[in-house]
């Protein structure tokens, strides 16, 4: 008995350098005071042969150490015979008490936090349930707005964002590529980088306004599907960019230097190591970006975006294009903004039609996008 | 002695830490040049200035030449080229996200060679070479990365050597291996020998011993001394050396 | 007889073909280095156009912006609540309200919000296993991904309603209305940014404390949270910055009273919302046109700086320690 009240008691007390690990993230020096305890406690129970003792010496302080720096354990030790060595001591009982209000407190907050989702995605469906179906989709929206389904702003999304990424992919993954691949790493470039990656934070009614002066005033496109493609591209850009440098990041240094050694071009080794293994990271993010721009309503409003437009196409091939790229276009995120709050005497099921189909497309594509990361992941190459 | 690499007065600068001071020396060809000396004496800077990889580093800063077969590096017209001609071998094992096979004729492939029948050959002489044909003939599919660490080692020797370099540069590279795949290393540098000049940096003092002609001794970026690997390890000119190879320091 | 390979022809035709091979090698060598450097050149223009794009989103808006500046009373833009742009008589253009708008709903969002996704990301990070874990992180990003609009149509179509029911609210839309809304769609960013950075700290933490004796949520609360402080703090930053560039939500959810709240309950306005209302019905080349830009500016400064800021936290600690 003696020998394992030494064993615990033999625990070094302050300035260990194993503890010092936790000295830059810990603010308050938590494990050293509770060592120094331990020590102190070296004090109180070494003459404490007699059992009684021992069961006397669990003061109210020893409760505040934590079970394993062993001094809980103490009088179970003691009381061997008569207890169950594995029983928890009080202080463990408070610490799992503690634990379990822990786990509980934030079980609710993660609850609460996915539980509206959830409930409101259920409530969009049940309500929007009666018009859900081919017709919904397929059809224009007829009667004011009041009736008929969402086909021209449907294929007013699609057009935009097919533009759109047809611009930013291609100039985001290559710019991407350039920061991380070709820029010298000096200041200018960490200056350039920095501005690239806030500029995603950058509102969207902000890029809305920059679209209006750059592409409708300034480039002469006015309010059309080219305009707002354009807006939405440069809205993408950053992201794209950032998301691209993440992907080629993640390919070791090491890989390229290897093959800088062994005389392989700068393009050489992106082409042959570093793409083929950051392509699906870099794919995800440009589909990520899809579904942003499929929901994104402001950059569009004002720049090609209308709210209604009549005469269009119903039927056989001419109703898959039916806007030109000089005229504005309807989108369904806009569509929906319209029908909520500007047009009277919509039915609430056409409404939230259109918001289930807008949630489920981006739902679709970013799960698409979710997949194709898990799948990478999985097979990662080294 | 005739000179196969020659280094010229060559200091090497990374911002305000000087890497290599004022270093003048000469590789024979065809022998094992080995460089001794502590961590951080710059050893790894010598090599880097060989094939020009030192580029790569933004604030370093060479002055003084480095000549092969008398052509300064620097005013090589292809760079790719002069990296062909020296094969690298680092610290760490890297193999590359490719098969193994792929690996091998990666080097071959992007110098311009297309005939399947030509990249078989060279991967089963590279792999043969590093003695690793054995281990890996019946999966070349493999991915290069998924091999043990010595055997990514002899992978990585055996790129080296796919492009034919009249050059080898090994940097340390028993480090992550175990003994046993070193030593069938230095076999197999004991026999490449005779095709090309091998330049081996190493902080194993007895390595050195076993497998150089020449040691050169480096020290806080200055060479120290450079001679016979016998006169070296028995009659150094230099008390510094004379410690650090009885292992008195290092 | 001979064979084949040494007759003349055939070894003339050997020779041929070596020429020819070397000739093609040699042309493929230099049209290889040609269509390098045409890569280069391309990749090089694409990033310096990437690049130019997305600093010019600053100049073009400044450009027109700029307009305004020579009459703008920029006392009562900052310091006035008059926001009367329309006025045949004297317009006025004053934001104060507007910005106090957009600081109320994106300071009860936050309230709202920072708390809860701190909470559910220590929760998904450090409580949940195997696919518990993966599943509630997939629900947090899918939930990133409902575009703001939708979140506007619940707030306007669903909450607003509740709202009036369970506070007496004269309108559904209001300060209330706009946080709740608004701190829904922020937190999931805040979750998965505060995830990473939970993840970043090192598993030894973790090992070390647990050999001390440390129980999880101690872990959380002792080592983690201290660790992964400024990570956090980021996480909450970039929060701020999605909520207060957020338009098409508080444009439905809000109401539309250029004032300063008193309540809860009393509609407001933000400088999005603001922007995005009445660009429509402002015709080009005039004061309120400029005005508009000019508070896209202010945003833009804003955000961008709140981001800035957030992306130094970050980076600050990763270069100060370490590991």
């Amino acid at each position: 008995m003696h020998g394992i009240i030494d064993v615990c008691l033999d625990v070094e007390p302050v300035s260990q350098p194993a503890w010092s690990v936790f000295r830059p993230s810990v603010g308050r020096p938590w494990f050293i005071g509770h060592v120094k305890v331990n020590s102190e406690c070296r004090r109180a129970t070494v003459p404490t042969v007699p059992q009684s003792t021992i069961a006397a010496s669990e003061t109210p302080e020893r409760h505040d150490l934590p079970a394993t720096t062993a001094a809980g354990g103490l009088g179970e030790v003691g009381l061997a015979g008569t207890r169950n060595p594995f029983a928890a001591s009080p202080l463990e009982r408070r610490k799992n008490a503690k634990e379990a209000i822990a786990r509980v407190v934030l079980a609710l907050f993660t609850f609460v936090l996915i539980a509206p989702v959830l409930a409101i995605l259920v409530y969009l469906v049940v309500k929007a349930w009666p018009v859900l179906g081919l017709s919904f989709i397929l059809e224009n929206p007829a009667n004011r707005m009041t009736a008929g389904g969402i086909w021209a702003p449907l294929v007013g999304t699609f057009f935009l964002v097919v533009i759109s990424l047809a611009i930013a992919a291609p100039i985001g993954i290559l710019g991407g590529v350039y920061l991380n691949e070709y820029a010298g790493n000096n200041w200018r470039t960490r200056v350039v980088a920095l501005g690239v990656t806030n500029l995603a934070g950058v509102p969207s009614i902000v890029h809305g306004l920059f679209g209006v002066g750059a592409f409708v005033l300034f480039a002469g496109m006015g309010e059309s599907v080219l305009a707002a493609s354009c807006t939405l591209a440069v809205m993408s850009l950053p992201v794209i960019i950032t998301s691209t440098r993440e992907a080629l990041n993640s390919v070791p240094m090491a890989f390229r230097e290897a093959c800088w050694n062994m005389g392989a071009t700068r393009w050489q080794t992106i082409r042959t190591i570093v793409l083929p293994n950051s392509i699906g990271g870099i794919l995800t993010g440009v589909i990520f970006e899809v579904t942003r721009a499929a929901g994104e309503t402001a950059p569009i409003l004002f720049t090609g975006a209308v709210f209604f437009k009549g005469g269009l196409k119903e039927h056989g091939l001419a109703s898959f294009f039916p806007y030109s790229l000089n005229e504005g276009c309807m989108a369904l995120s806009m569509h929906l903004y319209t029908l909520a709050t500007q047009v009277v005497g919509v039915s609430e099921p056409i409404q939230y039609g259109t918001a289930v189909v807008l949630i489920g497309l981006t739902l679709a594509v970013n799960s698409v996008s979710i997949g194709l990361r898990g799948y990478l992941r999985s097979r990662k190459k080294w | 002695m005739t000179a196969h690499v020659r280094f010229e007065n060559v200091t090497v600068t990374y911002g305000p830490k000087t890497a290599l001071r004022g270093v003048s020396l000469a590789i024979p060809p065809k022998q094992i040049f080995a460089v001794i000396g502590p961590v951080n004496s710059g050893k790894t800077t010598l090599l880097r200035c060989i094939n020009r990889t030192i580029d790569f580093v933004p604030t370093a800063k060479v002055a003084g030449r480095v000549l092969i077969e008398d052509e300064d590096v620097r005013h090589m017209r292809d760079v790719y080229q002069l990296r062909r001609r020296v094969g690298m071998v680092f610290p760490l094992p890297v193999g590359l996200p490719l098969s193994v096979y792929e690996n091998v004729a990666y080097a071959p492939r992007r110098a311009g060679t297309r005939d399947r029948r030509q990249l078989d050959e060279i991967v089963e002489r590279c792999l043969r070479e590093a003695m690793l044909w054995d281990e890996v003939k019946d999966r070349l599919n493999l991915l290069g990365t998924k091999l043990s660490g010595g055997q990514q080692q002899r992978l990585t020797l055996a790129r080296a050597l796919s492009l034919r370099p009249e050059i080898l540069c090994l940097d340390e590279f028993s480090i992550a291996i175990d003994p046993v795949t070193t030593m069938r290393i230095e076999d197999i540098l004991r026999e490449l020998k005779r095709q090309m000049t091998i330049v081996l940096v190493t902080n194993l003092v007895q390595q050195a011993r076993r497998l150089a002609d020449y040691t050169a001794f480096v020290s806080a970026s200055q060479l120290i001394e450079v001679d016979e690997t016998e006169t070296i390890f028995t009659k150094p000119a230099n008390r510094l050396t004379e410690r650090y190879v009885n292992g008195e320091f290092g | 007889m001979k064979a084949a390979s040494q007759t003349r022809p055939w070894r003339a035709a050997q020779r041929l073909a070596r020429v020819a091979s070397e000739i093609g090698t040699n042309l493929r060598r230099l049209v290889i280095g040609r269509t390098e450097w045409a890569i280069e050149s391309v990749i090089r223009l694409c990033g310096w156009s990437a690049i130019l794009f997305v600093f010019s989103i600053f100049g073009f808006i400044l450009l027109i912006a700029a307009n305004a500046f020579g009459t703008l009373d920029w006392r009562e833009f900052f310091f006035s609540t008059e926001w009367q742009p329309d006025s045949v008589v004297k317009p006025h253009y004053g934001t104060l309200a507007l910005l106090v708008g957009t600081l109320s709903v994106t300071g009860l969002a936050m309230a709202l919000a920072a708390p809860l996704g701190l909470g559910a990301a220590v929760f998904i990070s450090e409580f949940c296993h195997g696919k518990v874990k993966e599943t509630l992180k997939v629900l947090v990003e899918l939930s990133a991904a409902i575009p703001s609009v939708v979140w506007g149509f619940v707030g306007y179509m669903v909450v607003a309603p509740l709202v009036i029911r369970f506070t007496g609210a004269p309108v559904g839309v209001n300060l209330l209305n706009g946080g709740l809304i608004l701190g829904l769609m922020s937190v999931p960013i805040i979750v998965s940014m505060s995830e990473d950075a939970l993840r970043a700290v090192p598993d030894a933490y973790r090992e070390a404390a647990v050999s001390l004796g440390a129980s999880r949520w101690e872990i959380v609360y002792r080592v983690l949270f201290p660790a992964a402080k400024n990570g956090l703090l980021a996480a909450v930053l970039l929060g701020v910055g999605r909520a207060i560039g957020e338009t098409m939500a508080v444009l439905m959810c809000t109401g539309h009273a250029v004032k300063i709240p008193h309540s809860l309950l009393d509609p407001v306005r933000t400088l999005t919302a603001t922007i995005a209302s009445e660009l429509g019905e402002s015709p080009a080349g005039e004061m309120h046109y400029w005005v508009l830009f000019t508070i896209g500016l202010e945003l833009f400064a804003l955000t961008f700086a709140v981001n800035v800021v957030a992306d130094l936290v970050v980076k600050g600690i990763r270069s100060a320690r370490n590991y």
